[in-house]
């Protein structure tokens, strides 16, 4: 038996995308920037691609700019956002518990001379609203929020504070992190009037190395990656041709039969938190409810160093990620579990277990059989 | 290039007697090991009591110097230019192109050193030298003869060909590897073993390597981290056989049975025990440690002598005087220092005491060992039978 459970890290590609990029490579390998036929066929994957992707989204195709993933998409949204913008003004708003590829563009434009705004979350993770309204002022150029935290799972009010946002000013560029949110709900940026969303291919059963960025139209954003002029020169470099016929292909599949998709996700989640909370000293961080994420539950298990027990899982074919891997040589405290405040004590003991639609139940059982298993083992040889 | 050839000078193995020719045999099959990974194609020859590495093909200069400096038993390397010509005016013309693509400032002191081991070359050495020397000064006449403390000697030997060279790099010095037999390695994936590895290395022993993996405690990573320091320390020693041991069923047999602030020290014990085992089974002479006096509390003189006592074979342990920034610098000249400072758990930190003992006393520690005969011994037996010994190189 195997049971991956690390589909927040990454995702196993569905067999049609693999299709559709082999064909891409071996057949309709084209430049879509050539005047021959080969350069049409290309382009042609690309223009539906983004008549796919636009759909999904309620968008139009003007909007969508292809990237090399989720992180060239936020630091194209945070960056090129900032330098558009600087004139009007250098304060920027995230939050506490962003992702990595979220937080260090930030924090390299607070080196920059950005001032930043960093709210807090409560204890399962949302956003303080009240913050948030206290921190707008009149020199705020970008609110940056993520839509799901990739620790936890938590789903941040996204359309209120849309309206927040730009109730106090409609010129505030709103960048939602959707990485781990697309796929798993129906967004709709201009009903939440988001102006700029990051999308990652690959945690929605894509290739790796690409993504796309959502730009609202008219929405003031400098380009990162200058060159040749491609996708209106807001992203130059020939496209990732097979790359994102492959994420279109994703994004068909994911959203055919989406509510059930959803709703199954939600099951497995259930019964997994079911079969898990009874275990001795096991805490759940986050909902356990459906307003949180279907495909993420953070678990810390007291006593235990997370990566032993990530390793005593693997060993039984299971693969899950440590919610923060905090070795004797290299502390990494992970900002997202300090902010909800988790016990000091379980910060270096919390695993996430992560789903897809391809996680079925029988590897939850198993899952939760081996858990029971080894936790009292481990829980007997510890550092004291 | 202008380079085609290197000669090789050596310090100690010259004086080594009779065995001489072992040594040197030695150290031409180090150079030639080492220049495997070097592209192009390279003749390694010994001719009256030199080694050349001649290249017979274009190469990478680089590249080649520093495959050359990892061989230990080089005291210097002289890249040399070769040239033809049988004829004094075409040797000259050879010396003083040579000097002057070589140095760009020619403002210093000289002396010219000929030697002719072709005796049907027309001029004597001391004739060679004399007229060289003027043709040099008529060409750079800001160049100035020196015969006592010249700042740079130009020698010409005639032979089949003839060579000229005045550059000497420093090599690492040493022996040849596998003139002073084998030793076991105890290889953790720290920044000590290594360098000691290296260090014994130098003396021209050959290296094995013993490594104590827990899993689910140490990670995959933690084990591919320390194969990537043996093959770091292998581009000097040569290649490596590293058995890695699974030691987790000792490790918690201890834990369950021995006092845990013993811990450290009766594992400690256990380990040289194993790898004792398999310096024997290989042929190796001695074991090999990163220990340092003092370093962490299994390294305090108590300690050593106690986790010393099992061992019947010496137990060599080169940085025992080093602070631990000496031992950082080696670490960061030989290339071990990025790896060994990535962060994944090793098996001797993983349940660690918070106050382990640092003064054991071995009857003490001997008694709290009585406490694991049941077990132990086939613990052991399955630990020795099950190890993955991976070459290195």
């Amino acid at each position: 038996m195997n049971a991956y459970l690390d589909n927040s890290a990454t995702t196993k590609v569905y067999d049609s995308v693999k299709d559709v990029m082999v064909k891409v490579m071996l057949e309709d390998y084209g430049n879509p920037s050539s005047l021959h036929m080969k350069g049409l066929e290309a382009e042609n994957y690309v223009k539906d691609a983004v008549k796919t992707i636009a759909k999904s989204l309620k968008a139009t195709e003007k909007e969508i700019i292809f990237t090399s993933g989720g992180t060239e998409s936020n630091n194209m949204a945070l960056i090129g956002g900032a330098m558009a913008n600087k004139r009007r003004g250098n304060h920027i708003i995230t939050t506490a518990i962003e992702h990595a590829s979220v937080a260090n563009p930030v924090k390299y434009l607070e080196e920059e001379g950005f001032r930043v705004t960093y709210l807090p979350v409560d204890h399962n993770g949302i956003v303080d609203l009240d913050a948030l309204k206290e921190a707008l002022c009149e020199e705020t150029i970008i609110v940056s929020i993520m839509y799901v935290n990739n620790e936890i799972g938590a789903v941040e009010p996204i359309e209120e504070i849309g309206k927040i946002v730009k109730e106090y000013n409609p010129a505030i560029l709103y960048h939602v992190d959707a990485i781990q949110a697309y796929g798993k709900y129906n967004i709709v940026p201009k009903k939440a009037n988001i102006d700029l969303l990051s999308v990652s291919s690959h945690k929605i059963h894509g290739p790796k190395g690409v993504g796309f960025l959502y730009m609202r139209e008219k929405s003031k954003v400098r380009p990162i990656i200058l060159g040749g002029g491609q996708q209106r020169a807001m992203r130059s470099g020939t496209e990732n041709v097979p790359g994102i016929a492959g994420m279109a292909q994703a994004v068909k599949e994911i959203y055919t039969d989406f509510d059930s998709k959803i709703d199954r996700m939600y099951s497995i989640r259930e019964a997994f938190i079911e079969g898990v909370k009874d275990i001795e000293g096991v805490t759940i961080n986050g909902k356990t409810d459906r307003s949180n994420a279907p495909h993420i539950v953070s678990v810390s298990f007291e006593g235990i160093r997370s990566e032993v027990l990530l390793h005593s899982l693997e060993d039984k074919n299971i693969y899950v990620s440590a919610g923060s891997a905090c070795s004797s040589n290299k502390p990494s405290i992970s900002a997202t579990l300090k902010s909800i405040g988790i016990d000091n004590g379980l910060l270096d003991s919390t695993i996430r277990f992560s789903f897809s639609t391809m996680t079925t139940m029988e590897e939850i059982e198993y899952a939760i059989e081996e858990l029971k298993n080894i936790v009292p083992v481990l829980r007997r040889y510890r550092a004291r | 290039m202008m380079f085609k050839a290197f000669l090789i000078k050596y310090g100690e193995i010259g004086i080594k007697g009779k065995n001489r020719y072992l040594f040197e045999d030695a150290l031409m099959n180090q150079i030639r090991f080492s220049l495997k990974n070097v592209d192009g194609t390279f003749e390694v020859t010994k001719e009256q009591g030199r080694i050349y590495v001649e290249a017979k093909s274009e190469f990478e200069y680089d590249e080649v110097l520093e495959a050359l400096k990892r061989v230990f038993g080089i005291v210097e390397i002289c890249p040399m230019v070769q040239v033809e010509s049988t004829d004094f005016e075409g040797i000259s013309a050879a010396v003083l192109d040579y000097i002057d693509k070589t140095y760009k400032d020619k403002n210093f002191t000289f002396k010219v050193d000929a030697r002719r081991a072709d005796k049907k070359f027309p001029m004597n050495s001391m004739d060679i030298n004399m007229e060289m020397g003027h043709r040099i000064l008529e060409k750079f006449p800001e160049m100035k003869v020196d015969v006592h403390t010249p700042d740079v000697y130009f020698h010409i030997e005639i032979r089949n060909m003839v060579n000229i060279y005045s550059q000497k790099i420093p090599g690492p010095g040493g022996m040849p590897v596998g003139t002073n037999g084998k030793a076991m390695l105890l290889l953790s994936g720290g920044i000590d073993s290594p360098v000691a590895g290296y260090m014994i290395a130098k003396r021209g022993v050959k290296i094995d390597a013993t490594y104590f993996h827990a899993p689910p405690y140490t990670s995959e990573r933690a084990k591919q981290k320390v194969i990537d320091l043996a093959k770091q320390v292998a581009k000097y020693s040569g290649p490596i056989n590293l058995h890695v041991v699974n030691f987790t069923d000792i490790q918690l047999y201890i834990y369950d049975k021995c006092p845990h602030d013993e811990l450290t020290i009766i594992m400690r014990r256990y380990m040289m025990k194993i790898a004792e085992h398999f310096a024997k089974e290989g042929g190796s002479l001695g074991l090999i440690t990163g220990e340092s006096i003092g370093q962490v509390a299994s390294q305090t003189m108590h300690s050593l002598a106690c986790t010393n006592e099992v061992c019947t074979m010496p137990v060599f342990r080169p940085v025992i005087g080093f602070d631990k920034q000496e031992i950082i610098d080696i670490a960061e000249k030989i290339g071990t220092f990025e790896t060994s400072i990535l962060p994944f758990e090793d098996c001797c930190t993983i349940f660690v005491a918070k106050h382990p003992v640092t003064k054991p006393n071995i009857n003490v520690i001997k008694r709290s060992e009585q406490n694991l005969e049941e077990k132990i011994d086939e613990l052991m037996k399955i630990a020795i039978e099950t190890t993955e010994v991976i070459e290195c190189y």
